[in-house]
């Protein structure tokens, strides 16, 4: 491996008709981090994982992977977009949305087989749901349904992760599982970056962040980026009480 | 000679809808899964005018080039419904309804058009409004078969490509598969299933061998590949009823009646289905609520023993009934319990049975 960055984003802005959702973000992103990705709501924070993704156009801006660009390196790329975003109620099992993780080094018309099926159970096993391989996904409640989102990206083998929202709506035991396992991706060498909404783990769970409101607030190491200021910044004036319990500035109850 | 004639147009008609329904029902899957229903209704209303068309620019009938030209007709509606909505703020079903009208109306001008111009050898024309399976001869068959097979066939080979594509588009991005195209894809052969039918089941009800056979079979089952078949066979017998009834009782048109009988069939669906059925829902909520009660009782003989440091020591039937409402039936459900073993009749009313005994402690654990 080289000293390149795994992300490298420079001046990059996405924009919705003539309103710029995204505005001159600069990133980097070095190989081997946890790295949140918090905001508001509104702030863009899924948009800008789309953008690295190739999945929005981009008005300006480069975007690098391990300094190639995003069409040259889609296999070492995973994401694991919002537990939402697909129709629960389909009609297939566990086991099948898993190895559509492989789709891709398949290729065309080449079906999944042994290989593709064992790899897909490996990966049920490392997020604690190999007994759920046959299920009908319309069994699976809210935490479980996550976590097989995050074994088909595991099958993909990738260096980079993307993830929008691991941890929305997911019950306590679900959250502990899900942060293990980014965790050991994490110590494997792999990079993460993570679309984060509660601010009260960001420092247990993350060793990097970005703040983004439209614009890029700060980033950096948690304990250099995660500021009462920047964060001030990233949502406005009524974040002074959210940090009130962990934070030694604590004692200004004159938030609005 | 009239018993064996009518007897070839019965296969005829028989064999035509049942390659019919069998294309337009696996194909159907797809639009139902991916919520296009509507657009195979655009489609088949959009094929009507390129019928037209075609008859005036060949000036034949047969069923290849009336066929290519609904086609043609078809797609370039579909892309143009797709770059519409993609470039304007237009929504998809209003363009889907605006095509739909748009193209049918310039089809009705067309035929009346024809109808004025050429007479009476125009007369099979009509038919493509509300489909006349009994005209079907043995050259029409083969028009449906080759290109729906080959439709069908291209369906298998994409399987997987088509499957990521219902499930989840953005991801098959991601993965550096061209989503794009496999879209494009579905839509010729949802196309190629919708003109083949235009003959036997007209344009106006087409959409119907689309969508039901495909809602009927997702009451069925949860496996993809499962919901294909059964969608296809439902299909093939929806079609080949309602052709074989049209046929018989000369007069009535075919589309009518085989979208009631595909009516029948997706009522049916909805009622009868085990999992997702209405009658299974039913008698599955009866079912539980009673087995609730009856777990509620033996927990209630459960804990009454636990008071006195025996679990298996009887109690009578008033102590048990005096823990909860006075309505709910006691006396029964401790029958029944009686009979699945796990209480039983002693001397100071009912007690616990060793059986009935490891239940309560699962259960105290499982609801806890």
């Amino acid at each position: 491996m080289s000293g390149a960055a795994a992300i490298e984003v420079r001046d990059l802005t996405v924009a919705y008709r003539d309103k710029p959702v995204l505005w001159d973000i600069d990133l980097t992103v070095p190989p081997g981090v946890l790295m949140a990705v918090v905001g508001p709501n509104g702030a863009g924070k899924t948009t800008f994982v789309k953008a690295l993704l190739g999945l929005l156009p981009v008005s300006a801006g480069r975007i690098r992977f391990f300094d190639a660009p995003y069409e040259a390196s889609r296999q070492q790329i995973a994401y694991v977009p919002q537990r939402g975003s697909v129709d629960w109620d389909f009609p297939t099992s566990v086991l099948d949305v898993v190895m559509m993780g492989r789709y891709g080094r398949l290729g065309w018309i080449r079906r999944p087989g042994k290989r593709e099926r064992e790899q897909a159970r490996d990966a049920l096993a490392r997020v604690g749901m190999d007994a759920f391989a046959g299920r009908q996904i319309r069994q699976l409640s809210g935490g479980q349904q996550q976590r097989v989102f995050l074994a088909r990206a595991l099958v993909q083998d990738a260096r980079v992760y993307l993830m929008d929202e691991p941890f929305q709506g997911v019950d306590a035991v679900t959250e502990r599982a899900v942060i293990d396992l980014l965790r050991a991706l994490r110590s494997e060498g792999r990079t993460l970056l993570v679309v984060h909404h509660d601010l009260q783990t960001v420092e247990e769970y993350f060793d990097r962040v970005m703040l983004l409101n439209v614009r890029r607030i700060a980033s950096g190491p948690v304990e250099q980026a995660f500021t009462t200021d920047n964060l001030r910044l990233t949502y406005g004036g009524r974040i002074a009480f959210l940090r009130s319990a962990n934070t030694a500035d604590a004692a200004d109850p004159a938030a609005p | 000679m009239e018993h064996l004639f009518s007897d070839y147009t019965l296969r005829m008609v028989a064999l035509g809808s049942a390659v019919l329904g069998v294309v337009s029902g696996g194909l159907g899957t797809y639009a139902v899964l991916r919520g296009q229903s509507l657009l195979g209704d655009a489609i088949s209303h959009a094929a009507l005018p390129g019928v037209a068309l075609a008859f005036l620019l060949t000036g034949s009938k047969t069923p290849l080039a009336l066929m290519i030209g609904a086609a043609l007709a078809g797609w370039l509606a579909t892309l143009w419904i797709l770059s519409v909505t993609e470039t304007t703020r237009i929504k998809y079903d209003s363009m889907l309804a605006l095509t739909l009208s748009v193209f049918f109306g310039a089809g009705l001008v067309l035929l009346t058009w024809i109808r004025q111009r050429a007479g009476a050898s125009q007369a099979g024309l009509d038919t493509f409004l509300f489909g006349q399976a009994s005209s079907l001869v043995w050259r029409d068959v083969v028009a449906m078969a080759i290109p729906g097979g080959g439709a069908l066939a291209l369906m298998l080979l994409f399987w997987k490509e088509l499957k990521l594509l219902a499930f989840d588009p953005e991801y098959g991005r991601t993965l550096g598969l061209p989503m794009r195209r496999v879209d494009l894809l579905l839509t010729a052969l949802l196309v190629v299933a919708i003109v083949i039918g235009l003959q036997t089941v007209g344009v106006v009800l087409m959409s119907a061998m689309i969508v039901a056979p495909a809602a009927a079979g997702r009451q069925w089952t949860d496996v993809l590949w499962k919901m294909v078949l059964l969608s296809a066979g439902f299909g093939a017998a929806g079609g080949v009823t309602g052709a074989m009834l049209s046929s018989l009782e000369t007069g009535l048109p075919t589309g009518p009646l085989i979208v009631l009988c595909m009516g029948a069939i997706v009522a049916g669906s909805l009622f009868f289905a085990p999992n997702r059925g209405l009658l299974g829902q039913r008698l599955r909520r009866r079912r539980n609520a009673g087995r609730f009660q009856r777990e509620t009782v033996l927990l209630d003989l459960y804990a009454l023993g636990m008071q006195h440091a025996d679990p298996l020591r009887p109690h009578p039937q008033g102590a048990v009934q005096a823990m909860r409402a006075k309505d709910l039936p006691v006396d029964r459900l401790l029958m029944r319990l009686n009979k699945e073993g796990l209480v039983r009749r002693a001397a100071g009313g009912w007690g616990l049975t060793d059986a009935g005994l490891r239940h309560a402690e699962t259960l105290r654990k499982e609801r806890q």
